[in-house]
């Protein structure tokens, strides 16, 4: 008899996804276990232990489960394959692909259906890049094969400690996942390396040398963000607001636009059609920056709120492993999940069964610490190899009402390093991305001149006082000179921090043009100009409006944009000398 | 034969505890009182003791009350034996017809793979500019009426079923009015739509908790028919009642709540039947209207408000007109880009320029001087309601655009809009 015979329990009690298992032997703290019922086998966790009974949260439905129903415990923690081919792939949060899953059984999710995440068959061209001889540690690079854009670096497993040393490379050739690229050695320890190896989810990968501080700018092509609530590589942000708000389309634009080498799109539990417009677009939009599809530099994990709830808690740290993995290979990773708010959910409802002391909103007393532990796996870090990689995450929260005094939005704030709050206002008002210019703030660089910035802002705060100021006295008693500063700040908005997501042309605003056209648009604020009334004062900034907002829809260095700047010069030359 | 149990334990709300071997999560049983039959669901299994919830209420059960566990989960007869008939909140008939027991599916079945979905693409014309020119209306989409009680939003309701062009009706009512259901069921004869309908009718005098299986057995019934090629509208009123049952079964099982009173797990219970909405590649397509009467007027409460992070928008229903701000579809751009070339841009401007007419109609209200910016857009708002936003006028979209540009020409220069000029070259009427 084989000493590996599974520990095994059975089932004393259910409740929602979460099932009871006296056991006899003994059982590790969130290990995977098997609930066998109607010829299924139905993944789980053990989530909490006391004497000699188990729960588990059952990633599955659990109708059907009966008392007395087997449960095979497996010794391994909920962990995920990483190896070559997971870009393009669409996971669930159990890293099941849900194409295959089409394949094998049609319209349907099939409950206890688990396939391997990686394809088996595919061969890929490994080259190696250590020699015989050589010490690694974990994750460092033995050898590589090309993936999508880049190399992807076969490294030593991250679980491995110490130093090996290189005993046997596989010469370069065509091998699948499961050969043997290397073998090393540690005294008397030999082993083998293929190209895939498994990490469990809820441990951050530490395999490098040292954590940096995020300094240099995540180009998304969005100029509010950009200029105004930059984000830095290897930082975190948040993008809090209400339902209907636009948190999801801007998601979208920054996957899509964002200049970084590996976007993961975490779908946890919102609508599936969302994820459907990311599978189906991104095929055949490009990525200039590689010439390639989009799609090649995309990895979705999709565990939508119909879906299992315990598997949405799941896919949060599916996501950012598997950005740590590419983080290793020296990439810039944008980790988005939109919503953190379903995650912290999907603990509250499992907290609730366990009858835990419940926190506000009955969320558990640690939601905190899990929210913090998951940002902080973002980060720039310099990698052995003295090489830098890095994860920026990008979390959208759904407080309740819109509320953000809300557990959820509060904990993500006391650890982002930018909040871009969308506002209701603004996204009734159609003031797209809905980003509140007054209430948003971040701690990285702006990519423009932040002496402008900072003029800019102030503008905004002005032209926002000017206007409650209007409510009161009306616009007669407004002094044009302040009517002025109301227009320019009007004027700001849109036609610069409102965007076009929907627009090619004016969806994506490189670094270049952001500085172009935003000097252009603060000498614009910084003009003096004096007015006979107001209602010149309107129509002249109606004109300009009119003018950057055409300047905007034309393509970056072509002849319109020249001709529509040329035009932008004369109207405001004209507009300020004759004042 | 399966066995009897005649220990009832507990009862407490409508949620009874017997003690029984062999019986799975999820399961159906019938407990038999003096007050008569009702369908019981198991919600909890700890060792031996089950935990019931009984579609008909507890009241009337005694402890000694008979408890027969049926070997399977709630099901449902799908066929076309369906069409024309009217059952009540449990699945049994309530017209004069026979129960049906043919193809017994389970209801709340699994959900559609996200990989086999696809981008929504055909619009469903309404003749409601508020809907096809500003929130689109599309196949496959999940769309709640936000309303309050004494709105008409079951005859807007009603108004879009018989105009949208579907092969199939199913109407799920959860504390319907009387007068309500018989107001769908003259509207559905009256435009011969009966014949092609499916109705599960939980009335306001029915026992609460079994209006829980209504959205499930209407979306099992609409799936059945969507797989096999039709296009299913399904309309869910009033989905509150079925957020205050779970509320009720939350409680008595001592849940800890959320929010006032609703459980935990109200978001994913609701996305467990929104979700339900889809477009088959190669068959038909599921689309949901829902009511979601908002206790107190408030959009932050509880329901509406996990509705509105679910569903693709919603139409907010106030003064018997459905507001632009609020209201929302979010599948428009799926297809507002192949309507008309204007369509986008124009419905964007217009919406803005309302909100600045709102902007304006406040300062009027407070008494400060129009400026001549202000008396354009008192004009403008005036002419939007009365042309856009009034539910009695019914135009087809290409009409209602033209009659925006119309608008806009009447009360507005080109260059006062905001509108990328070359739209304006093009769809600016010449002689305003
Ligand atoms: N940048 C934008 N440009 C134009 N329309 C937008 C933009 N952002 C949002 N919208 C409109 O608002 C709708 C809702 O946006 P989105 O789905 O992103 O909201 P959300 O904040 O993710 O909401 P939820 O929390 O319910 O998921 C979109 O379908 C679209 O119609
Ligand atoms: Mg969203």
């Amino acid at each position: 008899m084989s000493d590996k015979a599974q520990p095994q329990g059975k089932v004393v009690g259910v409740n929602g996804n979460m099932v009871s298992v006296a056991f006899a032997t003994s059982v590790i703290q969130n290990e995977v276990a098997y609930v066998l019922s109607g010829g299924a086998r139905l993944k789980s966790e053990v989530i909490r232990v006391r004497g000699g009974e188990a729960d588990l949260q059952v990633f599955e439905s659990t109708d059907g489960i009966a008392i007395g129903d087997v449960v095979e415990f497996s010794g391994q923690l909920l962990s995920v394959e990483l190896g070559p081919g997971l870009l393009t792939q669409v996971f669930d949060g159990l890293q099941n692909p849900l194409p295959n899953l089409a394949k094998e059984a049609g319209y349907f999710l099939k409950r206890g259906l688990y396939l391997y995440p990686l394809d088996r068959e595919r061969r890929w061209a490994w080259t190696p890049t250590a020699e015989a001889g050589a010490a690694r540690r974990a994750g460092e690079a033995l050898g590589t094969v090309p993936e999508g854009p880049f190399q992807h670096r076969i490294m030593v497993p991250f679980g491995w400690a110490g130093t090996w040393e290189v005993t046997w490379l596989a010469p370069a050739g065509e091998l699948t996942i499961a050969d043997t690229v290397a073998r090393l050695r540690q005294g008397d320890d030999e082993r083998a390396v293929t190209m895939v190896q498994t990490w469990p989810v809820k441990v951050p990968v530490t395999c490098y040398h040292t954590k940096l501080l995020p300094r240099e700018p995540l180009v998304t092509q969005q100029r509010i963000i950009d200029t105004f609530f930059p984000v830095a590589k290897g930082g975190t942000f948040c993008t809090p607001g209400p339902f209907g708000a636009g948190k999801t389309v801007l998601q979208h634009a920054l996957s899509q636009y964002s200049q970084v080498d590996v976007v993961i799109v975490a779908a946890c539990g919102e609508r599936a059609g969302e994820v459907v417009e990311i599978l189906r677009e991104f095929p055949h939009l490009e990525d200039p920056r590689t010439g390639r599809s989009l799609i090649d530099r995309t990895i979705i994990i999709c565990n939508t709120s119909s879906m299992p709830v315990a598997a949405r808690e799941a896919s949060i740290y599916t996501s950012v492993t598997l950005a740590e993995y590419y983080r290793q290979m020296g990439l810039h990773c944008l980790l988005l999940a939109d919503s953190t708010s379903r995650w912290a959910q999907a603990l509250r409802e499992m907290s609730g069964r366990l009858e835990e002391i419940p926190g506000e909103e009955a969320f558990p007393a640690y939601l905190e610490s899990l929210v913090a532990g998951f940002y902080e796996r973002a980060g720039l870090v310099e990698l052995h190899d003295r090489g830098q990689g890095s994860i920026t995450i990008g979390g959208a929260v759904s407080p309740a009402g819109g509320n953000f005094e809300e557990p959820v939005t509060q904990a993500t704030l006391k650890v982002v390093g930018s909040f871009l709050g969308l506002s209701r206002d603004r996204a009734n008002a159609r003031r797209y991305p809905a980003i509140h210019p007054l209430e948003s703030w971040s701690k990285y660089h702006s990519l423009v001149d932040e002496a402008q910035v900072t003029r800019a802002r102030r503008l905004l705060r002005q032209g926002h006082e000017v206007s409650q100021m209007m409510k009161v006295v009306g616009e007669e008693g407004t002094p044009t000179s302040d009517f002025v500063i109301y227009l320019k700040s009007e004027f700001l908005d849109a036609v610069y921090l409102q965007q076009n997501t929907f627009d090619r042309v004016d969806g994506a605003s490189s670094d270049e043009r952001q500085r172009h056209v935003f000097a252009k648009v603060v000498a614009v604020l910084d003009g003096a100009f004096t007015f006979p009334d107001k209602a010149a004062a309107r129509s002249c900034f109606q004109k300009l409006r009119q003018h950057f907002i055409d300047w905007n829809y034309a393509a970056w260095g072509s002849d319109e944009f020249r001709s529509r700047e040329e035009a932008i010069d004369r109207l405001v030359a004209e507009a300020v000398t004759a004042a | 034969m399966r066995k009897l149990y005649n220990r009832i334990l507990q009862i407490a709300g409508n949620v009874i505890t017997v003690e029984a071997d062999g019986v799975a999560y999820g399961e159906l049983a019938e407990v038999r009182s003096g007050r008569g039959t009702s369908l019981a669901q198991v919600i909890r299994l700890d060792q031996r003791r089950v935990s019931l919830q009984v579609f008909a209420g507890s009241r009337g059960i005694a402890t000694d009350s008979e408890v027969r566990f049926l070997g399977h989960p709630m099901r449902v007869s799908a066929s076309d034996d369906l069409l024309g008939r009217i059952f009540s909140g449990n699945g049994s008939p309530r017209d004069q017809g026979p129960a049906l027991q043919d193809n017994l599916i389970p209801i709340g079945g699994p959900s559609v793979n996200p990989a086999n979905r696809i981008v929504p693409r055909h619009m469903i014309r309404t003749g409601i500019p508020m809907i096809d020119v500003f929130n689109s209306l599309v196949e496959s989409q999940k769309l709640p009426i936000f309303s309050v009680a004494g709105e008409p939003y079951n005859a807007l309701l009603a108004r879009i079923a018989m105009q949208a062009e579907v092969d199939l009706i199913v109407l799920g009512g959860m504390g319907l009015k009387y007068d309500d259901y018989l107001f769908f069921r003259n509207t559905l004869d009256e435009h011969g739509a009966l014949s092609r309908s499916v109705m599960f009718i939980h009335t306001a005098s029915d026992p609460i908790v079994e209006c829980l299986l209504v959205p499930d057995l209407s979306l099992a019934v609409a799936e059945h028919f969507a797989i096999n090629g039709k296009r299913v509208l399904v309309l869910l009123t009033d989905m509150t009642n079925f957020c205050d049952a779970q509320k009720e079964i939350a409680i008595t099982m001592e849940q800890i709540p959320s929010n006032r009173g609703y459980p935990g797990d109200l978001y994913s219970q609701l996305a467990a039947r929104y979700e339900k909405a889809v477009d088959f590649e190669t068959a038909g397509s599921i689309t949901i209207l829902a009511v979601t009467t908002m206790p107190g007027d408030d959009v932050t409460h509880p329901v509406p408000d996990n509705t509105g992070y679910i569903t693709e928008g919603q139409f907010y229903l106030v003064g018997g007109r459905i507001e632009p701000f609020g209201s929302l579809s979010r599948l428009k751009q799926q297809v507002n880009a192949d309507t008309r070339a204007d369509h986008r841009a124009l419905m964007d401007t217009m919406i803005r320029l309302y909100a600045e007419y709102r902007e304006a109609l406040e300062k009027q209200s407070m008494g400060f001087r129009m400026s001549a910016w202000d008396e354009k857009l008192l004009r403008y708002g005036g002419l939007f309601e009365a042309r856009m936003m009034d539910l009695s006028v019914n135009i087809p979209l290409e009409g209602a655009l033209d009659l925006g540009w119309k608008t806009l020409a009447e009360c507005f220069e080109p260059g006062e809009v905001g509108l990328k000029s070359d739209l304006v070259a093009e769809f600016w009427p010449k002689s305003a």
